[in-house]
C-alpha cells in the first residue's frame, strides 16, 4: 500500500501539488492520468524519494519515505522516470543487470544472474544483450529501460509513461507484462499513461488529477465516465460501456 | 596498443601484459649512462644507477600515467561528460597552487604535507568546477570542457601572478611542466598512494557505473549519490595532487586512454579499469622514453611530448567519431 497524506509541493512559489491524500492499495496495476502539467510525475518523484517532501507524509509498504534508508527503500520499490538520458556506453546486458545493485550492491551472485536473463527473455532483448544502448532505436532503449526497472524485483514499481517511444506491438507487450506481473507475482504497479483506452484496459485503479489537484480516483469502472473525462481533460468524450475493457471516444 | 585493446579476456591481457614489460625493459635500458642487463648482478655501478634512477623513473612513470588515466576516467563520470580531465578542467592548477601557497608561507614543509595541502585546493577546485559543469544544460556536451579550460586558464594565469610576485616562477615551471628526469629513489614512494586510489575506483567500480547514469537512476537504485560523488572527487583530487607533487602536470592521459577504451569496451567502470590503467601506464612510460631520445643525450619533458602526441590522439579520436556519426 502506498499512503499519501496531505502531500503538497512548490516550485518557486508555484503550487505543484497541492494536498494530495490518496491510498494506492497493494496489489494490482493504478493508473495516473491527467493532462499536461497535472504534477503526476511531481508525485511519482516523490513517492519515489527522487525530491525531498516539503508537506505531508508519504509511506510505501509501511516504509516512511525520507526516513527510510534510501538502500532499503531500492529493495521495495523501483522508479523510471521519463526519460533518464543514458549518456554512459553501456550493453543492454549490463544496463538490465545494474536493476540488481540494490540487492548485491557491486557483487552479483547466480541468483542476480538468473533474474537477469530471464528479464532479458521476459523484454524480447536476449538477442540485443551485447549491443550499445546507444545504439539501439528509441523503442529499444525505451524497453530496455523498463526490463532494468522490473529486474531491480521490487513489490512496488512506479513507471512514469513508459509507453513513450513504443510502437503499438510493444505498448501492448509492456502493459501485458505488466499486468501479469501485477496477478502472478502481486506486485504495485503504479503507471503514468496518456493514452486513456490503456488505463481503461489494463488498470485496477484510476487516479487522476489535474492542476496538482486530486480530480477522482478509485476502481476503473467507477471512475472511468464521460463526466470525470470532461472534468479532467476539458472536452466531452464518449465511453463505451457494457462491454469490456471501456473505451472512450475522442 | 590499440589492437590489443579489441581484444579481449586472457588473451588481450597477456599481450598487454607482456608489451608493458617490454616498455618497462627498454625504459631501464635507454638513458645518458651505458647500462647492460647482463652485468646487472656482476657490476655494482650498474645495479646502482638501475636501482637508484633507472627503476624509480621507470615506476613513477607507471603509476602516474595508470593514475592519470583512472582519474580522467572518474573525471568523466562525475561530470558525466567523455571531455574533461584532471588537467584540463582545473584540478591539476588547483593543485599546483596549493603546492605555491605551501611554498611561501611553509616553506620547510614535507613533500607528503605539501601533497596533502594540494589534495585539499584540488578538492575544492575541482569542486566547483563540478558545481558549475552540473548546472550546463546537458544538450550541450561540448560547453563542459570549454567551460573547464577557461576555468583551468583562469586558476593557471592566478598561479603565474603569484609566482611572477614572489619570485617563484622558476620553481612554478617544475610542477606545471611533468617531467621524470628528477624522479630518484626516495622521491617518487608517494606515487604509490594513487595504486591505491586505482584500488579504490577498482572497489567501487559498479557504483561508479550507476553514478554514471545521473542522479535519479542512481537515488532509484539505492546509491548514496552525493557520498559518492564526495569519493569520485576524493581520488580525482589526490591523485592529480601527487603527480603535480612528484612530477608535475601531465596532460592528455586522462583524455585520451578513457576514450579509446569506451569505445571497445563502453563505460562500466569495472570492465574498462583494467585497460585504462595498463593504457595509461604505457602511454606515459612510452611518452617518456621518446622524451629521451628525441635529442639524446637530452631530454624533453613528458608533459611536452605528450601535449604533443596526446593533443595529436584526441583530434584523431575526435574526428573519427564525427566520421562515423
Amino acid at each position: 500500500m502506498i499512503d499519501i497524506r496531505n502531500v503538497s509541493l512548490s516550485h518557486g512559489g508555484t503550487r505543484v501539488l497541492d494536498d494530495i491524500s490518496l491510498t494506492v492499495p497493494k496489489g494490482g496495476v493504478t493508473a495516473l492520468v491527467g493532462p499536461n502539467g497535472a504534477g503526476k510525475s511531481s508525485l511519482l518523484s516523490l513517492i519515489a524519494r527522487l525530491q525531498p517532501l516539503q508537506d505531508g507524509q508519504i509511506t510505501v509498504d509501511g516504509l516512511p519515505v525520507g526516513k527510510t534508508p534510501s538502500r532499503q527503500l531500492a529493495k521495495t520499490l523501483a522508479v523510471l522516470r521519463q526519460d533518464p538520458a543514458i549518456g554512459s556506453r553501456l550493453r543492454v546486458g549490463e544496463l538490465v543487470a545494474l536493476g540488481r545493485f540494490p540487492h548485491h550492491r557491486g557483487r552479483p551472485g547466480p541468483e542476480d544472474r538468473r533474474i537477469v536473463a530471464e528479464t532479458l527473455d521476459e523484454f524480447d532483448l536476449a538477442t540485443l544483450a551485447d549491443k550499445f544502448v546507444e545504439t539501439l532505436s528509441g523503442g529499444q532503449r525505451q524497453r530496455v529501460l523498463v526490463a532494468m526497472t522490473f529486474c531491480q524485483g521490487t513489490d512496488y514499481v512506479l513507471l512514469d509513461e513508459p509507453l513513450n517511444n513504443l510502437d503499438m506491438y510493444h505498448a501492448r507487450q509492456l502493459m501485458r507484462y505488466v499486468r501479469r506481473v501485477a496477478d502472478e507475482k502481486t506486485r504495485t504497479i503504479v503507471i503514468i499513461v496518456h493514452e486513456i483506452n490503456y488505463a481503461a484496459a489494463y488498470a485496477d485503479h484510476i487516479v487522476a488529477m489535474k492542476s496538482g489537484r486530486l480530480e477522482a480516483h478509485g476502481p476503473t469502472a467507477e471512475v472511468l465516465g464521460p463526466a470525470m473525462l470532461k472534468q479532467v481533460f476539458g472536452y466531452e468524450m464518449s465511453v463505451l460501456k457494457g462491454q469490456s475493457p471501456l473505451v472512450a471516444h475522442y | 596498443m590499440i589492437a590489443a585493446l579489441k581484444l579481449s579476456g586472457p588473451r588481450a591481457g597477456i599481450l598487454a601484459g607482456a608489451l608493458l614489460l617490454a616498455l618497462v625493459a627498454v625504459s631501464l635500458n635507454v638513458g645518458v649512462s651505458e647500462v647492460s642487463f647482463r652485468s646487472v648482478w656482476s657490476d655494482v655501478e650498474t645495479r646502482q644507477i638501475i636501482m637508484a634512477s633507472r627503476l624509480p623513473r621507470t615506476l613513477a612513470a607507471l603509476l602516474s600515467g595508470a593514475g592519470l588515466a583512472i582519474a580522467g576516467l572518474v573525471m568523466q563520470t562525475l561530470a558525466r561528460n567523455r571531455f574533461v580531465e584532471p588537467a584540463t578542467a582545473g584540478t591539476s592548477q588547483s593543485a599546483a597552487l596549493g603546492i605555491l601557497v605551501t611554498t611561501l608561507f611553509w616553506p620547510s614543509a614535507s613533500v607528503a604535507m605539501k601533497t596533502l595541502v594540494a589534495s585539499a585546493t584540488a578538492l575544492g577546485g575541482t569542486s566547483i568546477f563540478l558545481a558549475i559543469a552540473h548546472r550546463l544544460p546537458p544538450t550541450q556536451p561540448y560547453l563542459v570542457p570549454l567551460v573547464g579550460l577557461i576555468y583551468g586558464g583562469v586558476l593557471g594565469a592566478c598561479l603565474t601572478f603569484v609566482a611572477w610576485q614572489t619570485d617563484l616562477l622558476q620553481y612554478l615551471e617544475a610542477w606545471t611542466v611533468g617531467e621524470f628526469s628528477g624522479v630518484l629513489r626516495g622521491r617518487y614512494e608517494l606515487l604509490w598512494v594513487a595504486a591505491a586510489m586505482v584500488a579504490l575506483v577498482w572497489w567501487t567500480a559498479d557504483r561508479l557505473t550507476v553514478l554514471s547514469l545521473g542522479r535519479d537512476v542512481s537515488i532509484g537504485l539505492g546509491l548514496d549519490y552525493d557520498r559518492m560523488l564526495q569519493i569520485g572527487l576524493l581520488v580525482v583530487s589526490v591523485i592529480s595532487a601527487l603527480t603535480v607533487v612528484v612530477v608535475g602536470i601531465i596532460p592528455f592521459v586522462g583524455l585520451v586512454v578513457p576514450n579509446l577504451v569506451s569505445r571497445f569496451k563502453g563505460d562500466n567502470v569495472g570492465l574498462a579499469l583494467p585497460s585504462v590503467a595498463v593504457g595509461g601506464a604505457g602511454l606515459v612510460l612510452t611518452c617518456d622514453i621518446l622524451g629521451r631520445l628525441v635529442r639524446y643525450p637530452y631530454e624533453i619533458p613528458v608533459g611536452t611530448v605528450l601535449g604533443v602526441v596526446g593533443a595529436a590522439g584526441f583530434l584523431i579520436l575526435l574526428l573519427r567519431k564525427n566520421s562515423h556519426g
